[in-house]
């Protein structure tokens, strides 16, 4: 996202990239990925499968505001290292 | 050697928090396609589920200019677009490098409405990508039949399953004599990324064809996004190969089977894991639809490989 | 000042070359056809500066163009009847994007059955899309419209047709005084003022909308298609001022001053209508004539300052408004007047339908057989 970005006048339809154009989607998660960072091996699957991109490429933190809870850095983790939890 | 996970760039042009569904095929092909293609670059959509997906007005879900435009338009928009660039850039009336041009289309933009004018671009050999991203339904409307969903497969409009093929689109845009083609898959990252750094380094028209198995529509997991792909490649259901000028040359795990190394799965756990298929496999009928699947599979097999040698 | 003397098809092609126009999309189509040639020619030699993108229909043509003023460029593209009814979602979609585009309607009748001749069927058909319509009556009309018509809509930000009349005006000859090039530089400066596709400063256009922000954009263009009559007579006055030649305004009057029967008329038949006017000036009736040039904005102040208390008002349609009383220009302009119904006398003729003759004398005889002028 650009932060000097120039804005077009009202009058156009025009949409800018934004965090959460979507609303909160963290709140669509039944439920939540966590990752063993014992168990992990970095290989980065989680990372480039994720539809949304919300598991940070180096820390591997996910942003849990936006994470929808799909499950599918679960199901491809090749050593099982991340459980998905029942949301409250 | 295909481009290792660790090694694609850290670009993301897809923004948290996106109007997709979780686990949309949509949205992870085009965070591939951000890294592939960069910044510079200019995207065209038809009305599909990623128009849904970018959210409301005035908020966009990706990081690139955007411009939406009419359903059977991908094919003569792009290369309007492509047109004015390259004009203007000879007039000098261009700020900057030109920018790539790219269309993000669903089946149905592609396979049946849009055919025509991508039909005529192809022709013109006009230079920007299309890709296509084959959900093998008009997901975005609630999943009724396309030209794009396989024989057997229920749809909201063939609700006891499809009785016809689908069409061969690959063929039909490498008969267009195009300089680049390829198919990919999601579970092969680093494959689908290759394909579209070589397709933007290519001139003329650019064709990528993506499979994205959408699990609202085909009824299955999630989470399985993936590895659903995966098996779709696996049994031969999708086949991966690309053609620079014509040629064709098939990628793993396609390759293997088309050499004779490896044969491909039986489809029946990659039908069965859907649910779209599930009144087709009922009772007697399964071992007939399972047969006739992976028959096809065959065929489309054999077709491919006489053209890769011809 | 250069002279050229051409066919209508021809005279289109030399404007769009002098407004620098970067991308043309055209689809053939008759009578339009020689527009695409000719600029095919122009742009294969190099004679002129464009790319001419040979589309494989006119919803892709109308497609290219509104993408290509997506990036900022100058765009368009000419059709005519199926042709511009082919285009109908696209023509929303370019004036709700507020691309400016000039485009070029050869006006010919529509299928079904076939024919090829002219009236003003398509471009009615499409007067609701959102776009400006002006409407010419000669060549050198013609040519200076279009540049006019960049004028407008690179201000406005609203697409504008350039209506002609097939055969009559697209194939006959006429001379044209082309001003020199550097006089329509001037007056035609790139200056891009809407959204752009920028890869810089991405945003995306004209995406899903609600209830909440739709109706505004839709209000917006109401309002600033009411407003463009101001920036109509503007690209006339400025055309003017650097050239000498007036083609303007959002009507034409021809003896109006002291009339109290008026031809209303569009098209090549305000052309014609001129004689029917003198032809009834020497029979003793005080007519004049009314040339309808802007329809979108519809003039409806600037006809009503004409037309005198008690005044003959004859409406001559080249099209059916099916289901209405008659032509649609006789149901707008009765609608424009409402408030003047007991001072005026509507009446309406149509005529030349599918290219059907039209006349000095038949549109004479349509105002002395709608009133009794003996008393």
């Amino acid at each position: 996202m650009s932060e000097q970005r120039n804005e077009f006048p009202a009058k156009y339809p025009v949409s800018y990239p934004v965090t959460g154009a979507g609303g909160d989607t963290g709140s669509w998660r039944m439920f939540r990925p966590e990752i063993d960072k014992d168990k992990c091996i970095k290989c980065l699957f989680c990372w480039i499968y994720c539809p949304d991109g919300v598991i940070d490429r180096d820390s591997l933190e996910i942003n849990y505001s936006y994470c929808k809870g799909c499950g599918i850095c679960a199901k491809e983790c090749p050593r099982n290292a991340i459980s998905m939890i029942r949301e409250e | 050697m295909t481009t290792a996970i660790k090694n694609l760039p850290r670009d993301e042009i897809v923004m948290a928090g996106n109007g997709a569904c979780g686990g949309c095929p949509a949205t992870a092909g085009l965070r591939i396609v951000g890294k592939a293609f960069g910044p510079n670059a200019i995207c065209l959509m038809t009305p599909s589920c990623s128009v849904a997906s970018i959210g409301l007005l005035p908020k966009s879900s990706f990081n690139y200019p955007i411009l939406n435009i009419c359903f059977a338009a991908a094919g003569s928009s792009a290369a309007g677009m492509e047109y004015a660039l390259e004009s203007m850039q000879k007039k000098g009336r261009l700020n900057g490098e030109k920018p790539l041009v790219f269309t993000w289309i669903g089946d149905g933009g592609t396979y049946d409405i849009g055919f025509q004018a991508l039909s005529a671009a192809a022709e013109r050999n006009d230079d920007f990508i299309h890709i296509c991203y084959n959900n093998e339904a008009y997901s975005n409307t609630g999943v009724q039949r396309s030209g794009a969903t396989p024989r057997f497969a229920a749809t909201t409009t063939t609700p006891t399953g499809k009785q016809c093929d689908k069409k061969n689109l690959p063929l039909l845009m490498l008969d267009h004599h195009i300089p680049y083609l390829a198919t990919a898959s999601l579970a092969y990252p680093g494959d689908f990324y290759d394909k579209l750094v070589k397709a933007k380094n290519t001139k003329g028209f650019r064709y990528i064809e993506l499979l994205a198995p959408c699990y609202t529509g085909w009824k299955f997991a999630a989470e399985d996004m993936i590895d659903i792909s995966r098996k779709a490649v696996n049994c031969g259901a999708w086949l991966m190969f690309e053609a620079e000028n014509g040629k064709i040359e098939f990628t793993n795990p396609t390759k293997k089977f088309v050499d004779g190394t490896a044969t491909p799965d039986s489809p029946a756990e990659y039908l069965s894991m859907q649910g779209r298929y599930t009144s087709s496999l009922k009772g007697d009928n399964k071992e007939f639809v399972i047969n006739s699947v992976a028959s096809q599979i065959a065929a489309d097999l054999q077709l491919l490989r006489q053209r890769s040698t011809c | 000042m250069r002279r050229l003397f051409d066919t209508g098809c021809h005279v289109v092609a030399q404007a769009v070359k002098c407004a620098d126009v970067d991308m043309v999309a055209a689809y053939p189509i008759t009578p339009q056809t020689s527009v695409v040639e000719e600029i095919a020619a122009l742009t294969e030699s190099g004679e002129m500066n464009c790319r001419f993108l040979p589309v494989e229909g006119e919803h892709s043509a109308m497609a290219a163009c509104v993408a290509a003023a997506a990036v900022g460029a100058r765009a368009f593209t000419a059709t005519s009847s199926q042709g511009l009814l082919y285009m109908h979602e696209v023509l929303h979609m370019a004036s709700g994007c507020r691309f400016p585009l000039v485009m070029v309607n050869v006006n010919r009748a529509v299928f079904a059955p076939w024919t090829l001749w002219a009236d003003h069927s398509d471009s009615l058909a499409q007067r609701d899309t959102g776009w400006l319509q002006l409407y010419c009556a000669s060549l050198q009309e013609v040519f200076n419209t279009i540049l006019q018509a960049y004028y407008i809509a690179e201000r406005v930000r609203i697409p504008v047709m350039v209506n002609m009349d097939g055969f009559i005006l697209s194939h006959c000859r006429m001379i044209v005084e082309m001003p020199d090039q550097q006089v329509i530089d001037k007056y035609l400066q790139h200056q891009p003022n809407g959204w752009i596709a920028d890869p810089q400063n991405p945003s995306a256009y004209a995406c899903v909308t609600g209830a909440d922000l739709y109706p505004g954009f839709r209000e917006e263009l109401f309002n600033d298609t009411k407003n463009a009559d101001k920036t109509i007579i503007e690209a006339a006055k400025v055309y003017h001022e650097l050239t000498g030649m007036w083609d303007g305004d959002l009507i034409d009057t021809y003896r109006c001053d002291d009339a109290d029967t008026f031809i209303i008329a569009i098209g090549s038949m305000a052309a014609e209508a001129r004689i029917s006017v003198d032809l009834l000036r020497e029979q003793g009736i005080k007519a004049g004539l009314i040339k309808i040039r802007a329809l979108r904005p519809f003039p409806a102040a600037a006809i009503s300052d004409v037309l005198s208390d008690g005044a003959r008002v004859m409406v001559l349609d080249r099209n059916y408004g099916f289901g209405t009383e008659g032509g649609i220009i006789f149901a707008e302009l009765k609608a424009a007047l409402f408030e003047r119904a007991a001072q005026l006398q509507i009446a309406n003729k149509i005529m030349g339908i599918g290219g059907a003759d039209v006349n000095y004398q038949m549109m004479a005889d349509a105002v002395t057989s709608a009133w009794d002028f003996r008393r």
